[in-house]
């Protein structure tokens, strides 16, 4: 389903990616892990086209088709889905008409029928159940005002509503506590099918006790440097990032 | 040897022109549109009512003539030489033929008329194509006041606050007075539309009215211009409020010409006790547009709302002046501005609070707002206070950026396009300035022209 191959990307000239291969496959979760200023976030940008960041070498396939050549929306309509880290607060653009905007317009993309208003509000009331968010915070502008806990269950509110195929998850554990994390990971958990893939890019461990990796994957440097099984998450947690550091650093002397 | 001493003359010929150039435009004031229109006036026959008025306003013209660059309230609006550039012909266009068949053409606006709807062919009224309920108020045109109401016609604006006002007073021949009475509710809006064409005889029109709205009553104005062709025009407009003791008004104008048209209106608001004044500029389209508005919150316990939006692009220029004076304990006073602005626009927002000594317990908020939408477009923004009161709540921001690139990414990210992604942002920035229009029916009537305005040439 995604194939990236030698992955280079840099902002402002400086190259923060510098040669990332990874396959993803339909039904699969993959995690991402690294310590801080490794990459993670920045891998999980240029994949939705982020436009700051430029793509200096390799290449990344979506679905057969060149991701880097569409524009972030196309990629949205496509299938991709990026939970942001930092969910940006919208004053004056409400979530309903945000959303039912989003789904008309890619539900136009894919050749389907806009929904009325009838049908995109059982809609709402259907995925709102999944991830027990209140009905009033939709009532509201888009993430203004809403708690750190409320916006991540918000992300994954609207990717449920959107049903990607490939969904990136960019640290949605992040300042959330042990109750708000859990609704969030059975959230995406209930959202898993065969045909769709998650990447989970995270800083901790926790997260992975939830939301259960097929693979883990250790960012470091902009490259990928180790992968493994999820018991590779649990030694990180036992270990520290110090240990891979001193991997690497051992393998190029 | 000749050829090249007549070349030094001409050099310094030019030279001499450059600096006798200079020498004009470092004039404070431009005398020479002044005369141009105190010499048009001369010859016209005496309005008996109003010939102090006219007296005076010609004598502050001769003093002050017409502002310049170099008058600091016209810094970065040179208005007199657009009109002295655009236009040719100063006098005052007469009637235009057949204005029924132009009320068709605007059906949209006229659908809004839920009853009382004033039509103004050139400025003046045209009593045949107006409704009003003479139960609910008076209309009376200027020429047919009792002596002692046509003395307060100048009272509230007078001419030396302003050159225009005082070039409105010299040139109006007509206009209109309105006195709600005390009491009187009229709940549907009012609605004033000025058709204006020029014509041979002229291109410049000064609309002229002045509402009292008595004790407890209230009353909601809707007020266009609407602009016959595209040929070069002024537009000159001066309105006074007299806003009695709790009695409660809104005003909404809505600005949408076309790029040769030139609009300055100078408006004024006598607020009295318990009673609130809220005016709404909504400006969309015109070549050079300055709007100054200023209410007086006479007594205690005064409500003053100015709420503005201008969308611009071209090389269209607003300019906004406005000032509230506090003078009595207890009022309140709430401003927000919000511009966008594209290709080579010009947003001038200049707002004046001021706060008097007994005007203890004033709260007064003030904000303007804009986005650029192109490296070309600017903004000057000045906030200005003065605060004599110790006791008071009072605070001002303005802020001038771009469009939240970061809003525009997630909005993307989530399948909108981008075009569709700028409009929503656009809408929803301004949507907090529509929002405080209360009338339904003209909510939606603007609020479709800025979505046509936002989706389009954005």
């Amino acid at each position: 389903m995604l194939s990236i191959k030698n992955l280079h990307a840099a902002i402002e000239g400086t190259p923060i990616l510098k040669g990332i291969s990874l396959e993803i496959k339909p039904g699969e979760v993959h995690a991402i892990m690294g310590p801080n200023g490794s990459g993670k976030s920045t891998l999980a940008s240029v994949l939705a086209g982020r436009e700051e960041y430029e793509v200096t070498e390799g290449e990344v396939y979506f679905k057969g088709k060149n991701l880097l050549d569409l524009s972030p929306e196309d990629r949205a309509r496509e299938g991709v889905f990026l939970a942001f880290q930092y969910p940006v607060e919208i004053p004056g653009v409400s979530s309903t008409n945000f959303l039912r905007t989003a789904v008309n317009q890619v539900r136009e993309y894919r050749g389907q029928e806009p929904l009325d208003a009838v049908k995109f509000l059982s809609l709402m009331k259907e995925k709102m159940k999944l991830v027990e968010i209140d009905q009033k915070l939709l009532s509201r502008a888009l993430n203004e005002g809403f708690s750190g806990g409320e916006k991540k269950k918000n992300e994954i509110f609207q990717m449920a509503v959107l049903e990607p195929t490939l969904s990136i998850l960019d640290e949605t554990d992040s300042g959330l506590d042990i109750d708000a994390l859990k609704v969030v990971a059975n959230g995406v958990n209930q959202l898993k099918t065969k045909e769709n893939a998650t990447i989970v890019v995270t800083h901790y461990q926790r997260l992975l006790d939830y939301i259960v990796p097929d693979y883990v994957h250790v960012l470091f440097d902009g490259r990928i440097v180790k992968s493994g099984s999820k018991d590779l998450a649990l030694e990180l947690e036992d270990k520290g990032y110090d240990w891979i550091k001193e991997e690497i650093s051992g393998t190029t002397v | 040897m000749t050829g090249s001493k007549k070349r030094s003359q001409e050099q310094q010929f030019k030279k001499f022109a450059r600096f006798q150039l200079q020498m004009t435009v470092s004039t404070k004031k431009d005398h020479k549109l002044a005369k141009i229109f105190l010499s048009g006036t001369a010859a016209m026959q005496d309005l008996p009512l109003y010939s102090n008025l006219k007296k005076s306003a010609k004598e502050v013209l001769e003093v002050s003539g017409m502002p310049t660059l170099k008058n600091e309230e016209y810094k970065y609006t040179a208005i007199s030489k657009r009109i002295s550039d655009q236009l040719t012909r100063f006098g005052t266009p007469s009637s235009i033929d057949n204005l029924q068949k132009e009320i068709q053409g605007q059906q949209e606006l006229f659908q809004l008329d839920q009853g009382y709807t004033l039509v103004c062919n050139n400025g003046i009224v045209d009593a045949h194509l107006s409704k009003i309920d003479p139960q609910l108020f008076q209309l009376q045109t200027l020429n047919e006041l009792s002596k002692e109401k046509a003395t307060q016609i100048g009272a509230i604006e007078k001419n030396e606050f302003d050159p225009f006002t005082a070039l409105n007073s010299l040139c109006f021949r007509d206009g209109i007075r309105i006195d709600i009475p005390d009491g009187k509710i009229i709940e549907k809006p009012l609605l004033l539309v000025n058709f204006v064409r020029p014509d041979e005889n002229g291109a410049c029109i000064h609309p002229r009215v002045f509402i009292q709205v008595g004790k407890n009553a209230q009353l909601t104005l809707i007020e266009q211009t609407i602009y016959l062709g595209d040929d070069p025009v002024f537009v000159n407009s001066v309105s006074e409020w007299k806003v009695g003791q709790n009695a409660h008004v809104r005003s909404y104008k809505l600005q949408d010409g076309h790029k040769k048209n030139l609009e300055v209106s100078n408006t004024r608001s006598e607020v009295q006790q318990d009673a609130s004044f809220t005016s709404i500029v909504l400006s969309l389209e015109g070549g050079m547009i300055r709007n100054n508005l200023s209410l007086d919150l006479n007594a205690s316990n005064c409500e003053g709302n100015m709420y503005g939006l201008y969308l611009l692009n071209g090389k269209t220029h607003v300019d906004n002046h406005t000032n509230v004076d506090h003078k009595k304990p207890h009022s309140e006073s709430n401003e927000l501005y919000k511009g966008i602005l594209a290709d080579q626009s010009r947003g001038v927002f200049n707002g004046k609070i001021f706060v008097r000594q007994d005007a203890q317990k004033t709260n007064a908020f003030q904000q303007n707002n804009n986005i650029l939408l192109s490296e070309d477009a600017t903004v000057n923004t000045k906030p200005q206070l003065e605060i004599w009161a110790d006791d008071v709540k009072c605070s001002h921001g303005c802020t001038t950026g771009q469009l939240d690139e970061e809003a525009l990414f997630y909005l993307r990210a989530r399948g909108i396009g981008k075009d569709a992604a700028k409009a929503l942002l656009l809408h929803a920035f301004a949507g907090e300035v529509l929002d405080q229009l209360k009338e339904e029916g003209f909510k939606e009537y603007c609020e479709k022209v800025v979505h046509a305005r936002l989706g389009g040439h954005y």
